[in-house]
């Protein structure tokens, strides 16, 4: 399995407070990997790292199999290259429709004057179905985004991601204020996603992470503290000490 | 003093009688009979020199007399007397010499002296010599004023026989350096006058630059060849930097040493008198419109002899060959004019550098006013984030305030005693009112809280314009604020801006001391950086939130008593600080009272220096800072002191 | 398409069926073409309005749709103002002293035809050389040009520079405020070659037309209705699409946009340049109806003023804009000419001239705090729609997001 993208030796300083410290992190194409870890343990921070929001003071972030170095492109250029990001908080955009928001999503060209020009093809309309179907909002499709209920919101961001066609996926607590039906909704919409492309998601909820039955990455103070399968780790003396333990 | 008094006069009598006449005044006086009675400022100069040169001691006393037209001329023998008003139309006579009255005689037998301006000027010189002697030190001051003003070669020997003779210390040191700046100008001795330039090359005074600038004054001279006689400054070459070859050919026409240029409105004149039968030197009338055909029109009639023909460059060349240019000094003397030059250079130095620190003291002064403009959105704004565009007319509302407490307590000091408080109260006031009414419901809407405080800002403005009317109203500063504080000629500053700089520091002061050491600054804090924790900590988030507003609002108001003591009080005193006090607290980093502080610094030094370039156009300066601050914001986004990291709420 | 786009848009035909019956009906009633009911005056007044509705449709594109409060775009208005009235001074000078030259005895050179125009032009402020910007005024054709560049190309870069920093929010309304002073200021000198404070005038005066004003000024009318009707049609094409989605999207959560792919800063620099050549080309037929431009019309005031009739007139949706330009601009006209009748209250007098400015102010506060739809939001009590139950909240995490009471369509 080769490397999609590889953090190496990463460090980050908000005035004098280290919030990554000398990171290592590997992901490989179509796996599925769960980061854990206590509050302040960097997961959000390593997390604006690889999307380009905040440039750390040191290290190296490499991207696919050309080896590109993530650290000199702006945000929009690493959505481009194929790393999409759920954040925490639901963020779609509430007074559009849930297909305005999937087609701004949809890949496509995403330069200005093409996107001036766009009109939606038979094609892009029926992927937009598709993937609605998929997460569910097939009869919402007209509605404004704004009026769905909390756990709709986090399946079209989902969707949203999917529809980019990242390569590399990231989420930041899928099942933060979920029903557990809707957990388990979102558990299959990542476990199906992971099987063409990396995904990786930050957790607190351990019983999530168990049903997702992946290889787990426990961080602590900004940098790793232990890999691997989840019974794995949490039998680890050093998780138990700083995270399981208290 | 009488006595000291005496002692002078009698020495004066001494160095001076010389010449005295033993006769007294009156023989003087009927020597020039004739033209004091004819009082014309043409021919009366040798009276009053042959007056002032008699020594006498009652010469002051008789040109006082005359001066203020108390003079009287007896028509029987045309002898002089001093003039007293007495009973009906007569007039008691006193005699100049012996001070004794010689009688009382009817207005028809006497004729008044009446000396026009002109000549009291000249009585005034003539008396400064006695005066320089006075017992009275205000008088003595006057003429030293008056020679000052008006310096004069004549007034040398008596002011350096006062120098000696004066007790007064400070007017003697008046005195010497009078006396070195008059050796400079009018000494007949050039050793003397180069002695007294290097004597004054490290002063600063104004004086001494007035004294030593006519002596390098120098004149473009032409001739065939350079004069021997003549204190050259420097020759020049026509077609240098500092004479261009068309400067240099005018130099000639101006002495009649070449023939001028026909200008293209000479040759349009000429052209236009010269047609002749729709024709001019044989080209046709409409075809005249380019100038190589009047060029062409124009040599065909200077061929004719009709007009004179246009100069050439050949000429011109000829011309400035035959001749030198060079520019000699007024000043005739070489010595004096290089000791001037010279001194000139080490003031100039020394005014520079003056200069400078001149410039330091404005900028800190600008500084102080905008931090002062700016300190109480460093709050509102830089603090709680809430953008108040109406912030300016806070200060108008102070200014305002600080007039209508003038109103009523006429007493200045006391009056702006009341006022800061008053004008405090005031904002303070309005500040909570309109937290609590309008930006209280737009708390995460700044574009909105933007837009609404603006519509508060213009109705603000003009009701101010409604209520005390479109012209400037008066806020006057107590007496003591008056007047500069005055380090030397270059270096002044006025005792308003320092007490401005003053009140600035106080505040910085207040507001470290109410953020970091008071319950109030706690809870500020606290509710600022998350509001609900602050409430479950039992703070109430919106009365903290009114008080924070409510204290920026109230420094805003005592801003403008200080603003509109040195800034004319109108409804848009506001409008003009507003966008300057943003950018101080952008430009500083928002949040920060030392951002502030540094913002002010920054721009109150950049618009000085920008001013000091280019001293002629602030509206320039303003341009050239703004679109300097737009760059800045490229280099620190979040202003010369940052919040880093998550703490910046990205 | 264009066919899909207006079924689509049933309210760009209904504006436009209005536009059109509008000027229709002041040509029919002004003086130069029908009965002559309505006088010049009055017909300028209302070209002059449509022309700030133009630059209200750019303002709500800006800031409505893009959620950047510029505090800016009255300075492009007023630049597009000054190119135009740059060609109309230099022409008209040029053919009175072409007049006055003929004149003479012999035929003036061109050299002195232009040095004539330059001490007529410039002898208001002491010089009578052309400065380098007049470059092009004797030509039409390349001032015409210049009125959509040098705007333009002021944004571009000022936008550039403001956008590649991330500056957003208030700190770029501030920003664009500060330059639009840095302009007006720079405009106020004598020596920045546009007349300084006296401006340029006598620019209600076509060059070469010997219409009178009671026809020319119908020709503005409908120049400016044109301008509008597609201003408008433009807008409307450009926010119905992806792209108008994409900028909604900027205003309402600029991260999420760019964790998207798309560059933030690309939209908003090519939205700010375009708004800024609408606002020139209004500006473009609003000066010569009004005759004179000087450097107090692109004081910062003015564009607040803007932000002002957009808000009032509802933003977001662009009849709004139209609307709060049209409504706010002619009341203002009213209450300010004094034709507003004075309200005696016994012990004191409202004169509206003096407290028109206050009740515009108080009233602008209300519509910000109880109607953020602004006149617009009466169209909604109409069609009847129905909102997004959101319980108050923002629609985005941005500055520029509508709010949930504002977001209807």
């Amino acid at each position: 399995m080769s490397t999609l993208l590889e953090v190496s030796g990463v460090s980050v300083t908000f005035d004098g407070f280290r919030a990554i410290n000398n990171l290592s992190f590997q992901i490989g194409e179509a796996e599925l990997r769960a980061v854990i870890g206590p509050n302040g343990a960097g997961k959000t921070t390593f997390m604006d790292i690889v999307t380009g929001k905040t440039r750390p003071d040191e290290g190296r972030v490499i991207w696919g199999e050309k080896s590109v170095s993530l650290l000199r492109m702006s945000e929009a250029k690493i959505a481009q290259a194929g790393i999409g990001r759920k954040f925490q908080k639901p963020t779609v955009f509430e007074d559009q429709t849930v297909q305005e928001n999937l087609l701004m999503a949809l890949k496509n060209k995403r330069g200005w004057l093409g996107v001036l020009y766009y009109r939606p093809s038979p094609g892009d309309l029926e992927k937009v179905e598709e993937l609605a179907t998929e997460i569910g909002l097939k009869d919402e499709l007209t509605r404004k985004s704004g009026e769905l209920s909390h756990g709709q919101k986090q399946w079209l961001e989902i969707g949203m991601l999917l529809a980019q066609e990242p390569r590399l996926l990231l989420v930041d607590e899928p099942a933060a204020g979920m029903t557990p039906q809707e957990r388990e909704h979102t558990t299959d919409l990542l476990v199906q996603a992971a099987k063409t492309r990396a995904v990786v998601v930050v957790e607190h909820d351990m019983e999530f992470v168990r049903r997702l039955s992946c290889k787990v990455t426990v961080l602590h103070e900004g940098a790793v503290l232990a890999e691997g399968s989840l019974d794995h780790v949490t039998s680890n003396q050093d998780v138990i000490d700083v995270y399981l333990g208290r | 003093m009488l006595r000291l008094f005496l002692a002078g006069l009698a020495i004066l009598c001494a160095c001076l009688t010389a010449n005295a006449q033993e006769g007294g005044l009156q023989p003087i006086l009927q020597e020039h009979q004739e033209i004091i009675a004819k009082s014309s400022r043409k021919t009366i100069k040798p009276a009053i020199d042959a007056i002032a040169a008699s020594g006498l001691p009652q010469a002051q006393v008789m040109l006082e007399t005359w001066a203020a037209k108390n003079m009287w001329m007896r028509k029987s023998d045309g002898q002089f007397f001093a003039g007293k008003k007495a009973e009906g139309r007569s007039y008691e006579l006193t005699d100049f010499d012996t001070g004794e009255v010689v009688g009382t005689f009817e207005k028809s037998d006497l004729k008044q002296m009446k000396p026009n301006s002109g000549i009291r000027a000249m009585i005034g010189t003539a008396l400064v010599q006695f005066q320089l002697m006075d017992p009275s030190r205000a008088k003595r001051s006057a003429a030293l004023r008056s020679i000052q003003r008006d310096p004069d070669g004549a007034l040398l020997e008596p002011l350096r026989a006062s120098i000696n003779e004066e007790p007064d210390v400070d007017l003697k040191a008046q005195k010497q350096r009078l006396e070195r700046l008059l050796t400079i100008g009018y000494d007949e001795d050039t050793a003397a006058r180069v002695a007294a330039i290097e004597d004054m090359s490290d002063d600063l005074g104004v004086d001494v630059r007035a004294a030593l600038n006519p002596l390098v004054v120098t004149k473009r001279q032409v001739a065939a060849e350079v004069p021997t006689d003549a204190n050259i400054a420097t020759i020049l070459e026509p077609g240098s930097d500092a004479l261009s070859e068309a400067d240099a050919y005018d130099l000639l026409v101006a002495r009649d040493l070449a023939a001028p240029h026909v200008s293209p409105e000479g040759i349009r004149a000429a052209l236009s008198a010269n047609i002749d039968g729709g024709r001019v030197g044989g080209v046709p009338v409409a075809q005249l419109n380019s100038d190589a055909s009047r060029a062409q029109a124009y040599a065909a009639l200077a061929e004719a002899g009709v007009v004179p023909a246009l100069v050439t460059q050949a000429d011109v060349e000829a011309a400035l060959g035959a001749h030198v240019f060079f520019e000699t000094y007024v000043e005739p003397s070489p010595e004096v004019t290089a000791a001037a030059e010279k001194a000139l250079e080490q003031i100039e130095l020394k005014v520079g550098l003056n200069q400078t620190l001149d410039l330091t003291l404005d900028a800190i002064s600008l500084a102080s006013i905008y931090f002062l403009a700016a300190i109480g959105l460093a709050i509102t704004f830089g603090v709680m984030g809430v953008i108040n565009m109406a912030h300016g007319e806070f200060i108008m509302m102070g200014a305002y305030t600080g007039y209508v407490v003038q109103q009523f307590i006429p007493d200045h000091t006391l009056s702006i005693i009341v006022a800061i408080p008053m004008a405090f109260a005031v904002t303070f006031a309005m500040g909570v009112a309109m937290e609590r009414l309008v930006i209280r419901w737009l708390y995460a809407r700044p574009l909105e809280t933007l837009l609404a405080t603006f519509g508060i800002s213009i109705a603000l403005q003009q009701l101010a314009k409604n209520i005390f009317g479109t012209q400037a109203r008066p806020l006057t500063a107590p007496s003591w604020l008056d007047g500069a504080w005055v380090l030397n000629d270059v270096v002044s500053i006025s005792y308003i801006r320092i007490a401005i700089f003053v009140l600035a520091m106080i505040f910085l002061g207040l507001f470290l001391y109410i953020m970091k050491r008071t319950r109030l600054g706690l809870e500020m804090r606290a509710v600022t950086q998350n509001p609900r924790m602050a409430g479950s900590m039992g703070i109430n988030p919106g009365r903290v939130n009114m008080l924070t507003f409510g204290l920026g609002s109230g420094i805003a108001g005592i801003a403008g008593v200080a603003i509109g003591l040195f800034a004319k009080v109108t409804s848009d005193l506001g409008s003009d600080y507003i966008v300057q006090s943003f950018m101080t607290v952008v430009v500083g980093g928002v949040g920060n009272i030392w951002g502030a502080l540094a913002g002010a610094g920054m721009i109150g030094f950049l618009q000085k220096g920008i001013e000091w370039m280019n001293p002629s156009n602030t509206l320039a300066a303003q341009t050239y800072m703004i679109i300097f601050i737009i760059i800045f914001i490229q280099f620190r986004p979040r202003g010369i002191i940052a919040l880093k990291g998550r703490a910046a709420g990205d | 398409m264009e066919r899909s786009f207006v079924a689509k848009n049933p309210s760009v035909l209904v504006f436009l069926a209005i536009l059109s019956l509008f000027t229709l009906g002041v040509t029919v009633l002004s003086e130069g073409f029908g009965i002559g009911v309505i006088s010049t005056s009055f017909v300028k007044t209302l070209g002059k309005t449509l022309c700030l509705c133009l630059i209200a449709v750019a303002m709500d594109l800006v800031w409505g749709f893009t959620g950047i409060l510029s505090l800016g775009h009255f300075a492009f208005f007023g630049l597009g103002g000054y190119m135009i009235g740059m060609w109309l001074m230099y022409e008209r000078t040029r053919l009175i002293v072409v007049e006055s030259l003929s004149q003479a005895d012999i035929p003036p050179t061109s050299a002195e035809v232009v040095d004539a125009i330059g001490t007529q032009i410039f002898g208001v402020v002491g010089s009578s050389d052309f400065p380098l910007i007049w470059v092009f005024s004797h030509s039409l054709t390349l001032q015409l040009v210049l009125v959509v560049l040098v705007p333009g190309l002021l944004a571009l870069i000022f936008g550039w520079l403001a956008f590649r920093s991330r500056v957003t929010g208030v700190y770029l309304s501030i920003l664009t405020q500060a330059m639009t002073l840095a302009l007006a200021l720079y405009l106020f000198q004598n020596d920045s070659g546009l007349r300084g404070n006296n401006g340029l005038s006598g620019l209600q005066n076509l060059p070469g037309v010997s219409a009178s004003q009671d026809v020319v000024s119908i020709w503005f009318l409908w120049a400016s209705a044109l301008a509008l009707g597609l201003g408008y049609m433009l807008a409307a094409w450009i926010v119905s699409g992806k792209f108008g989605s994409v900028i909604r999207g900027i205003r309402d959560n600029e991260a999420r946009v760019r964790f998207l792919g798309y560059s933030v800063e690309v939209y908003k620099l090519a939205v700010f340049t375009l708004t800024a050549c609408i606002a020139a080309i209004a500006g473009a037929l609003y000066y010569p109806q009004a005759g004179i431009i000087n450097p107090e019309e692109m004081a910062p005031i003015a564009s607040i003023y803007l932000a002002v009739w957009v808000a009032i007139g509802g933003r977001g949706r662009l009849y709004g804009a139209v609307i709060g330009a049209a409504f706010v601009s002619l009341l203002s006209t009213w209450f300010t000419g004094g034709q507003a009748p004075d309200i005696p209250l016994g012990f004191y007098t409202i004169k509206w001239v003096d407290w028109w400015q206050v009740l515009l102010g108080v009233s602008f506060v209300l519509v910000t705090l109880f109607a953020p739809q602004g006149i617009g939001g009466l169209f909604d009590l109409w069609t009847n729609r129905r909102h997004p139950q959101r319980h108050g909240a923002n629609l985005g995490p941005d500055d520029g997001s509508l709010r949930e009471k504002e977001a209807t369509e």
